[in-house]
């Protein structure tokens, strides 16, 4: 189990209350897909994903980046059975979508720079290392069940 | 991997607008490095790493200095940090890996700070330059 310091929770906590969840998720969604465009090969079936202007205007990326920061907002209510938390989505990557665990920690990476935009000095090195921390736990989990 | 001509317009921007605060964003850059990958004060026992520390204001100039040399040869940037890339082999050998970490400490400093500056595309861009870099550093390795 992953231990949370009480400091790390608050810093969690404090940043993930001033989180716009279909923003923030909108736009780390389609800067992954922006920055490492093999990201794409998950998403045939989104439309037009051909330029940066049409990733980020593409309502599917839009939704599935909200869908996907708002399970990360169960992961935070969770913080100390985070691995439970995944278990289901673990599989379901794995054995349905198929999905290199490696992408998750390119998102994960992609989210500590979308948040660090949105907060500028608030984001503060204690921040980032606990969502750093985060991030990394969120996708240790969601590859726990591959096989 | 290989930077466009667009990629290298991006970069050279982005280091246009840092201008005179690239020193101070190369300290940020260690200061989040050592706070957010604790491992990586490994390479530096020898250093006062408390916070406002000089050697790491000192150090983090060197290391901004050497991303600004990059941008400025973007054509070579092997060239440009060949001496930079035989210490890195010979003496510093620092664990390729934590290029990545550095670079990733960088790209939240720049988007801290100047958030509008980062673009999708910008980001792409500087952190494929960030890979170059990297990839040049470690590149005598073995």
């Amino acid at each position: 189990m992953v231990h949370w310091s009480a400091e790390e929770k608050q810093l969690i906590a404090s940043v993930w209350g001033k989180v716009n969840v279909e923003e923030c998720g909108a736009e780390a969604l389609a800067r992954l897909l922006i920055v490492y465009p093999w990201t794409q090969r998950f998403f045939d079936n989104f439309g037009n994903l051909s330029s940066p202007t049409a990733i980020i205007g593409n309502p599917k990326v839009r939704a599935h980046g909200k869908k996907v920061l708002t399970s990360f907002g169960e992961a935070i209510k969770n913080l100390d059975n985070i691995k439970g938390t995944y278990s289901k989505l673990s599989e379901l990557h794995c054995e349905k979508l198929h999905v290199d665990p490696e992408n998750f920690r390119l998102l994960g990476d992609i989210l500590v720079i979308v948040l660090a935009s949105h907060f500028g000095r608030d984001f503060t090195p204690a921040c980032q290392f606990a969502w750093q921390k985060l991030v990394g736990v969120v996708a240790h989990a969601l590859a726990r069940k591959y096989h | 991997m290989v930077l466009s001509a667009n990629d290298k317009t991006n970069v050279k921007g982005v280091f246009g607008k840092i201008g005179g605060h690239a020193e101070e964003y190369g300290a940020e850059t260690l200061e989040r490095m050592f706070a957010a990958y604790p491992q990586t004060k490994t390479y530096f026992p020898h250093f006062d790493l408390a916070k406002g520390s000089a050697q790491v204001k000192g150090h983090g100039k060197k290391v901004a200095a050497a991303l600004v040399e990059a941008a400025n040869n973007i054509d070579d940037i092997a060239g440009a940090l060949s001496k930079l890339s035989d210490l890195h082999a010979q003496k510093l050998r620092v664990d390729p890996v934590n290029f990545k970490l550095l670079g990733q400490c960088f790209l939240v400093v720049v988007a801290s700070h100047n958030p509008s500056l980062l673009t999708p595309e910008v980001h792409a861009s500087l952190d494929k330059f960030l890979c170059a870099v990297g990839t040049v550093l470690t590149a005598k390795y073995r």
